[in-house]
């Protein structure tokens, strides 16, 4: 600052230095830009793992607020950045070193790519000078990640690398969410720069809709003032789009009952009449009747998942189908809409609120509803004394816990147990893998869920199978003194197939049977964490009160029924309405 | 869902294996049907979707891995492709991609819309019937009987490259029904090798290639991540 300005200015200028960036250092390499065009992101926690290739962005970490959070491996520190975002509603952060560190990520980029979650991850790379010669821990990550990203970028040039991850940054939030990835050869991030990055925005090629064309909209409108047996179908996209208000304001208003798709969950209360829950291969009996005979399906955001549909050609047969996605390569990809809306999901529901002017006539309909639901109801059998019914596990924990508790899970029966019995009722509560189906993701994406709301419940309702994938990182949910609860339905079989084998292979278990799995409890001791066990229902429930009430990351091994399966079930490219209520219908 | 209160308490019995509600077969079912590409179809009309060809171009920023996220696209998503042709505009910094694609309507449409979504892509346009499109091909073929190559040769409005006393090698430019007959007539020579770009094309008349392309000129790419120092200054 130049000593002629006057006193006035000096301190105004200094003033409002400190309040603004006061802490700031300022860019001297590539890596700090990258460092400070996260903290002009708003970024505010990073999860991932140090090595070779990437410590010039963590020494440039070293001078900056944001919050490192040490993983025990990088697939935990994408999952995490994962979930972290999934709760934020902005992209999470994860980073890697070059090589095994950028394949370790692999996994958790996949799963956000296939739930369109916004993520971006930073990996190390060789010198530039190097890329290409097979050198020490090189991998092609941009390659390796081309098909699993919304986009990548290999930054080459100190000056701009700043601007490159504040871009990624924006894209990855950007219309359709989904992760985008910076590889960071290290010449870059070590070349000297003063080259302040700008504030993140997306590349110029891309311009997402936002407000759909009224013509689709009004045509969609007068498909939805005719229909005698309308149903809203609510995907992801409703979750993403903050469209939640919007959505059940529009399902209230109109009197049209609601199923949702699984990474939809808490978009519509699961307690409110028109909530049919979610449909798919191990949805609610009543959502699947409700598709199958609806006359017309507004989808709003969704895919329309082959874990959804079963058989596209027996997927809401006599349905007419509004289609509202942001990303127009979504409409007519797997299910042909007759009324395609391309659009911003909040911005269209907004639109459809306007346009629609008579609500359907639909009472018989939503009676026809109701009946659907008593007649399929949820339930299981829970015998007196054991084994645990993993069910009543699910159902005690969601009582135990305030409404807006956060429920990650693994993949398998127990996933889908916390999805049908317990009763979620706001958005961004439910955080599990669905379109990539990843075991292992629930502890992570617990640290990461956590991290992003310390004032809320978080519950991962885990397997066995699945927790021993990550469990590694319970040693960073004690280091971050993390109030977890992680409860693992241990079945000592890796259950889901255990049900495919028995049903679909004649019950021969090959490599089903987990009956060495190690004693939990003692190993979240290990750990440092705190361990319960419990096989009836009263140490179910005297387990659940401790690990609440106890300040930090608690495991519970519910020994559960090992014969327990997950109904209702459509066959795999089955028909929905074809669900099978027990094995014998199969 | 917990608000089951059947389902609620310990010691709950229930009646019978399984769940509630009828089996499969005794619920009620709807009679219409989707066919396999999910569109509501009338079972007694049912046609199988007919495959047609068709001429994408895509304008694109010309940078590193454009070509392999194109051609990386394809093979994931299973589109046949027949041919990939890439080359620079007059625009600095932009290149444009002919992609010639065998498909169903709905695949093409999806091609399309795929394409657009990659962000290195600018526009997508697909060519219609009367578009002008070109083929390049060299054939080397037995050197025994010059005179008739050179006649064939000039039959088809080519050249020379090489000639020497076992091989000759020319060039053929065209389009594809062109190229195919002339392939057809050097088989009496016996083809040794054969190499065919691909078509490439662009829209006849005032029509832009792809929708809303300006008239070439130089312009600096739009692209913040590869461009060099100057273009980075005015930021
Ligand atoms: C990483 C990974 N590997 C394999 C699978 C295949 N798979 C799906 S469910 C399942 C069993 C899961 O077992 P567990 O976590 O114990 O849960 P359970 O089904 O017993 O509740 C397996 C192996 C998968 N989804 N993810």
């Amino acid at each position: 600052m130049s000593e002629q300005q006057t006193a006035a200015t000096t301190d105004e200028t200094t003033d409002a230095a400190t309040e603004t960036d006061g802490k700031r250092t300022p860019v001297t390499t590539g890596a700090s830009s990258v460092v400070r065009a996260l903290e002009n992101a708003g970024v505010e926690a990073a999860f991932g793992v140090q090595g070779g290739a990437i410590m010039p962005i963590y020494d440039a970490l070293y001078d900056s607020d944001i919050h490192h959070v040490t993983m025990a491996h990088e697939q935990g520190a994408a999952h995490a950045a994962d979930a972290y975002g999934v709760v934020r509603g902005d992209p999470g952060v994860c980073l890697a070193t070059s090589g095994p560190g950028a394949t370790n990520l692999v996994t958790g980029i996949a799963d956000a790519d296939m739930d369109s979650d916004a993520m971006l991850a930073l990996t190390g790379q060789v010198p530039s000078t190097m890329v290409g010669s097979d050198a020490f821990q090189e991998t092609d990550t941009t390659g390796v990640t081309a098909p699993i990203t919304k986009h990548n970028y290999f930054a080459s040039d100190a000056d701009t690398v700043g601007d490159t991850v504040g871009e990624a940054f924006a894209l990855a939030a950007e219309g359709r969410p989904g992760p985008t990835l910076v590889d960071l050869p290290k010449d870059t991030t070590m070349a000297e720069t003063d080259r302040e990055p700008g504030p993140a925005k997306p590349p110029e090629t891309t311009t997402p809709p936002t407000d759909a064309e009224i013509e689709s909209v009004k045509t969609a409108a007068r498909a939805i003032e005719r229909a005698e047996k309308p149903l809203l179908l609510f995907g992801g996209g409703v979750v993403k789009a903050n469209a939640t208000e919007e959505a059940r304001a529009f399902a209230v208003d109109n009197g049209i009952p609601v199923v949702t798709t699984m990474p939809a969950i808490g978009s519509m209360p699961e307690d409110h009449e028109l909530c049919l829950s979610w449909a798919g291969m191990h949805g609610t009996g009543y959502a699947n009747m409700a598709v199958t005979h609806c006359d017309l399906l507004v989808a709003v955001g969704c895919r329309f998942d082959d874990r959804l549909t079963g058989g596209v050609d027996t997927f809401a047969p006599e349905a007419e189908v509004v289609h509202v996605d942001v990303d127009e390569a979504e409409i007519s990809k797997n299910v042909h809409a007759d009324y395609p809306v391309v659009g911003d999901a909040k911005a269209v529901l907004e639109q459809f609120a306007d346009e629609v002017g008579q609500s359907p006539d639909a009472r018989e309909w939503r009676q026809q509803c109701q009946t659907w639901k008593e007649e399929y109801p949820l339930a299981y059998e829970t015998p007196e004394d054991k084994p645990l019914k993993p069910q009543f596990v699910v159902e005690a924990l969601d009582e135990a816990t305030p409404d807006d508790t956060i429920v990650t899970t693994g993949v398998g029966q127990h996933q889908m147990w916390a999805a049908q019995f317990w009763t979620f009722t706001n958005p961004r509560t439910w955080v599990s893998s669905h379109g990539l189906g990843t075991m292992g993701y629930g502890l992570p994406a617990a640290i990461g869920a956590k991290l992003a709301a310390p004032d809320r419940d978080v519950v991962c309702v885990d397997g066995d199978g699945s927790f021993l994938m990550t469990i590694q990182e319970l040693s960073v949910a004690v280091r971050e003194e993390l109030d977890i609860t992680v409860a693992v339905l241990n079945n000592e079989y890796i259950g889901m197939v255990r049900q495919w084998q028995d049903a679909f292979f004649d019950g021969r278990r090959m490599a089903a049977e987990y009956d060495w799995c190690p004693d939990f409890a003692k190993l979240a001791e290990a750990f440092g964490a705190r361990g319960f066990s419990a096989e009836n229902y009263d140490e179910a429930a005297d387990a659940i009160e401790g690990a609440l009430a106890y300040n930090g990351p608690s495991v519970i091994d519910f020994r559960i029924d090992p014969t327990e399966n997950v109904y209702p079930m459509v066959a795999s490219g089955g028909a929905n309405g074809k669900f099978a209520l027990s094995e014998d219908q199969l | 869902m917990s608000g089951d209160e059947s389902a609620d308490a310990p010691g709950y019995e229930f009646d019978g294996p399984g769940m509630p509600g009828p089996a499969p077969d005794e619920r009620p079912h709807p009679d219409g049907r989707r066919n396999a590409h999910g569109v509501r179809i009338d079972p007694e009309v049912e046609a199988e979707p007919r495959y047609r060809t068709a001429v994408v171009s895509a304008l694109v920023e010309h940078e590193p891995g454009v070509l392999s996220r194109v051609s990386g696209l394809f093979s994931r998503r299973q589109f046949n492709i027949e041919s990939l042709t890439v080359g620079k505009t007059t625009v600095d910094g932009h290149a444009r991609i002919t992609l010639v694609v065998e498909e169903t309507d709905a695949g093409i449409d999806q091609v399309k819309k795929q394409l657009g979504k990659l962000k290195p892509v600018i526009q997508v346009g697909e060519l219609d019937g009367d578009a002008v499109r070109a083929e390049l091909v060299l054939l080397k073929v037995r050197g025994d009987e010059p005179d008739k190559v050179h006649a064939i040769t000039q039959m088809y409005e080519g050249e020379t490259l090489d000639a020497g006393p076992r091989t000759i090698t020319v060039q053929i430019t065209g389009d594809q029904q062109k190229i195919d007959d002339a392939v057809d007539a050097f088989r009496q020579f016996g083809i040794i090798e054969i190499a065919r770009t691909g078509q490439t094309a662009l829209a006849r008349g005032d029509t832009p290639t792809t929708p809303g392309e300006e008239p070439g000129h130089s312009t600096e790419p739009k692209n913040s991540t590869y461009r060099d120092e100057t273009d980075a200054e005015d930021n």
